[in-house]
C-alpha cells in the first residue's frame, strides 16, 4: 500500500453552476481514526465523499487516499471501501448474488469472504432473497457486508444509521465500533450527533460546504468551557463592569436570561471580575462555569456565526475609555482549537 | 437486526493465499450477461425474436401466395429458406432495432435508475473496463437475438415449406445446403447496421440516464433514417444511410456475389457506430456520478 494518511484532502472545491457545494475543504484522517464528518443535510458531506471515492471530479483541490489520487483509477481504492448515501444494489438479484457480483469485481479472495461477511451483518438467513424485498436496514447492512469484501483498511460510511429504527441504529453503531476496534480507519459522515459522540475520536464540522471545525471531540467540547453565567443584585451595572473588565466578554445567550452570559479568557479573569463587582457594591447571586454540549457546539457552528454561545454583544455597550468597540464576531470559529477560518 | 451484540472476534478471517486473477472486462461481461438473464426485458426481446417468426410462418401456412413486392416473397411456399430472408426485410423497419435497443438503451441507464453505478465504480475495475464489458454484453444480446430469430424462422419455415433449393436474386437455383449457408451469412451481414443501431442505443443510454428515453430514442433514430431514405431530393444520401445497409446482405444472393453493398455496409455502419461508441465511452469515463 502506498504511503500517506488514509485520507488527505486539500482545498477541495466543487461548484455546480453558481452553487458552491464544497468550499475549500481540507482535512486529514489519520490511521486508526474514527473520524466524524458532521454537518446538517445539504452541507456538502456526500459531495465530499463522492470526490474522495473518485465518483465526481473536484472543480479544484486534491484528494489522496493512502497517498494515491482516486481520479487516476481504481488502484487508488485498494484497501478502501464504503458507500455514499444509501448503499444500492440490484433489486432483482438476491443479496448473495449481489455480493458475488461485487466480489467478482473485487477479485482476490473476496468471493470466499461472502459467508463470513453475511454472518457479520446477520444477513445469512436472508441472503437468498431478492434485495428488492429488503428493508432499509437490511440494505444498510448489506452495504457494510459489500464493503467488508474488500478487506478495507479505510471505510467511508455515509449516514449508515439514517432511516433505521432505534434498535437498528444501536446495532449499526455496535457494528461500526467493532469494525473500528478491528483496526479499520473509519470516516463516518453523519448528522446524528449522538452517533458521532459515541463513535468518533475526531470530527470535522461542515457548514454550507465549508469546514468550520476540525479536531478532537474533547477539544470541541472544551472550547465551550470558557463561558460563565452571572446573576447579580444589579445586572445593568454588572454588565458595565463586565464590559470594562480585562479578559471578560459578554455574549448573547437568550436562554441565559435573566442572567448574563460571559466569556472569560481564564479563571483569573473571572476571579478579578468578582472582586470588581464587589468593589462596585454589586452582590453576586450566581457565578458559574457553563459547559457546552456537542449539540450546542454543533448548532452554534452550523446555524450561528461560529460562536458556541452566541455572538459577542460588546458592540452594544459603550466603549470604555474611547476604545473602539469590539466586533460582533470578534472571536469566530478560528478561535476554536483546530478551527479553520 | 436482532439485539445480539457484535462481540464475537475477528471481523474478517485472515487473507487466503489463493488469489484469483485481477478482474477485468471479462469479469464485467460475465456479470452483465448474468444480470441480463435475471431481467424480464431480456426475455421480452428474445421472446419477440422467437414469436414473430413463428407467427409469420403460421400466416404463410394459412394462406396461399405471399408478399410479391419484396425479394424472396414469392418463394416462401417453395422453400423454408426464403422465410428468414423475408423476415430480415420486414424486421429492419423496427423489430430488430427495437429488440437490440431494449438492452442497449437500458444497460447503462438502469445503473442510474437503480443507483448502482456508484456501487460498481468503487470496486476494483476501471470505468473503461465496465464500459467495454457492458457494450460487449449489449452487442452479444443483439447477435443472440438475430441468431435465434433466424434459426427459428429457418426451422419453422422449413417445417412448413420444406428444406428445398433457394432461388437467388439472379434467378439461379442453389442447393438447400448452400442456401442455408447464404441465410447464415446474410444474417451476419445484417448484424453490421444492427450493431451500429446498438451503439447508438448505448450512447443514448449513457447520455440520457433514462432507460425508456434511450430505448425510444434509438427506435426513433432508426425510423428517422428510414424516413430520410424515402424523402424526395435526398436520394444522394441513400448509400450513406444506416437504413440502406440493412439491405446489403442481398448482394450475397446474387450470382456472382455483389460485394460492393456489403463492403459499403461495413464502413458506413462503422461510420455510425464508432463515433457513437467513442462519444458514449468519453461521457461515461468523465461523467460525475452525482446520483446513481
Amino acid at each position: 500500500m502506498a504511503d500517506g494518511p488514509p485520507i488527505e484532502v486539500r482545498e477541495l472545491v466543487k461548484v455546480y453552476g453558481d452553487v458552491v457545494a464544497v468550499d475549500r475543504v481540507s482535512l486529514t484522517v489519520e490511521p486508526g481514526d474514527v473520524f466524524g464528518y458532521l454537518g446538517p443535510n445539504g452541507a456538502g458531506k456526500t459531495t465530499s465523499l463522492r470526490m474522495m471515492l473518485g465518483l465526481i471530479r473536484p472543480t479544484s483541490g486534491a484528494v489522496r487516499l493512502f497517498g494515491r489520487d482516486p481520479l487516476l483509477g481504481v488502484a487508488a481504492l485498494e484497501g478502501v471501501a464504503g458507500f455514499v448515501e444509501a448503499p444500492r444494489f440490484y433489486p432483482y438479484l438476491s443479496g448473495r448474488a449481489n455480493l458475488q457480483l461485487l466480489a467478482g469485481l473485487d477479485g482476490g479472495d473476496a468471493t470466499s469472504l461472502i459467508p463470513e461477511v453475511l454472518e457479520t451483518v446477520e444477513l445469512t438467513d436472508r441472503a437468498k432473497h431478492k434485495v428488492g424485498g429488503y428493508s432499509h436496514g437490511m440494505r444498510q447492512r448489506l452495504g457494510i457486508a459489500a464493503s467488508l469484501l474488500r478487506r478495507p483498511k479505510l471505510l467511508l460510511l455515509d449516514e449508515p444509521a439514517t432511516g433505521l429504527d432505534p434498535a437498528g441504529m444501536r446495532d449499526m453503531r455496535r457494528l461500526v465500533r467493532r469494525l473500528a476496534d478491528s483496526g479499520m480507519t473509519v470516516l463516518l459522515s453523519s448528522h446524528l450527533l449522538n452517533e458521532v459522540e459515541e463513535l468518533c475520536n475526531r470530527v470535522a464540522i461542515v457548514r454550507s460546504g465549508r469546514i468550520v471545525y476540525e479536531g478532537t471531540l474533547a477539544d470541541l467540547e472544551a472550547a465551550g468551557s470558557g463561558t460563565w453565567r452571572l446573576r447579580t443584585t444589579d445586572d445593568h451595572r454588572a454588565a458595565m463592569v463586565c464590559h470594562q473588565q480585562r479578559g471578560i466578554q459578554r455574549v448573547l445567550a437568550p436562554d441565559a436570561a435573566p442572567a448574563l452570559a460571559l466569556r472569560a479568557d481564564d479563571e483569573d479573569a473571572v476571579a478579578a471580575l468578582s472582586l470588581s463587582l464587589a468593589r462596585a457594591d454589586i452582590g453576586i447571586i450566581e457565578l458559574r462555569a457553563q459547559t457546552a454540549s456537542l449539540e450546542q457546539r454543533f448548532f452554534a457552528l452550523t446555524e450561528g456565526d461560529g460562536e458556541a454561545d452566541g455572538p459577542d454583544v460588546s458592540d452594544h455597550l459603550p466603549a470604555p475609555d474611547g476604545a473602539p468597540p469590539a466586533t460582533a464576531n470578534g472571536s469566530d470559529a478560528s478561535t476554536l482549537p483546530g478551527a479553520i477560518a | 437486526m436482532s439485539t445480539t451484540t457484535f462481540d464475537d472476534p475477528p471481523v474478517l478471517s485472515a487473507p487466503t493465499k489463493t488469489t484469483t486473477r485481477r478482474p477485468g472486462v471479462a469479469t464485467v461481461y460475465r456479470w452483465e450477461l448474468r444480470k441480463l438473464r435475471a431481467l424480464k426485458r431480456t426475455y421480452l426481446g428474445l421472446g419477440a425474436a422467437i414469436v414473430v417468426p413463428i407467427l409469420f410462418v403460421i400466416a404463410v401456412a394459412s394462406r396461399p401466395g405471399g408478399p410479391t413486392d419484396v425479394p424472396f416473397g414469392q418463394y416462401i411456399h417453395t422453400t423454408g429458406l426464403a422465410i428468414p430472408l423475408v423476415l430480415l426485410l420486414f424486421g429492419s423497419a423496427w423489430m430488430y432495432p427495437l429488440i437490440s435497443a431494449l438492452v442497449a438503451g437500458d444497460i447503462f441507464a438502469s445503473e442510474d435508475h437503480n443507483g448502482t453505478l456508484k456501487t460498481i465504480l468503487t470496486r476494483s475495475v476501471d470505468r473503461g473496463q465496465i464500459f467495454a464489458g457492458k457494450a460487449l454484453a449489449a452487442f452479444s444480446y443483439a447477435i443472440l437475438a438475430m441468431v435465434v430469430s433466424a434459426t427459428v424462422a429457418t426451422v419453422a419455415g422449413c417445417i412448413v415449406s420444406g428444406f428445398n433449393p433457394l432461388t437467388t436474386l439472379s434467378g439461379d437455383s442453389v442447393s438447400p445446403g448452400r442456401g442455408l449457408l447464404l441465410v447464415a451469412a446474410s444474417t451476419g451481414i445484417y448484424l453490421m447496421p444492427l450493431l451500429a443501431i446498438t451503439s447508438i442505443g448505448l450512447l443514448l443510454s449513457v447520455v440520457t440516464h433514462n432507460s425508456a428515453a434511450a430505448v425510444v430514442g434509438t427506435l426513433m433514430v432508426s425510423l428517422l433514417l428510414q424516413l430520410v431514405a424515402i424523402l424526395p431530393g435526398l436520394e444522394s444520401l441513400q448509400p450513406y444511410l444506416l437504413s440502406t445497409q440493412f439491405d446489403a446482405w442481398q448482394g450475397l444472393l446474387r450470382e456472382p456475389i455483389d460485394w460492393a453493398p456489403i463492403v459499403r455496409a461495413g464502413w458506413v455502419s462503422a461510420l455510425y457506430a464508432v463515433p457513437a461508441l467513442t462519444a458514449a465511452g468519453i461521457v461515461f469515463l468523465r461523467r460525475d456520478v452525482a446520483g446513481g
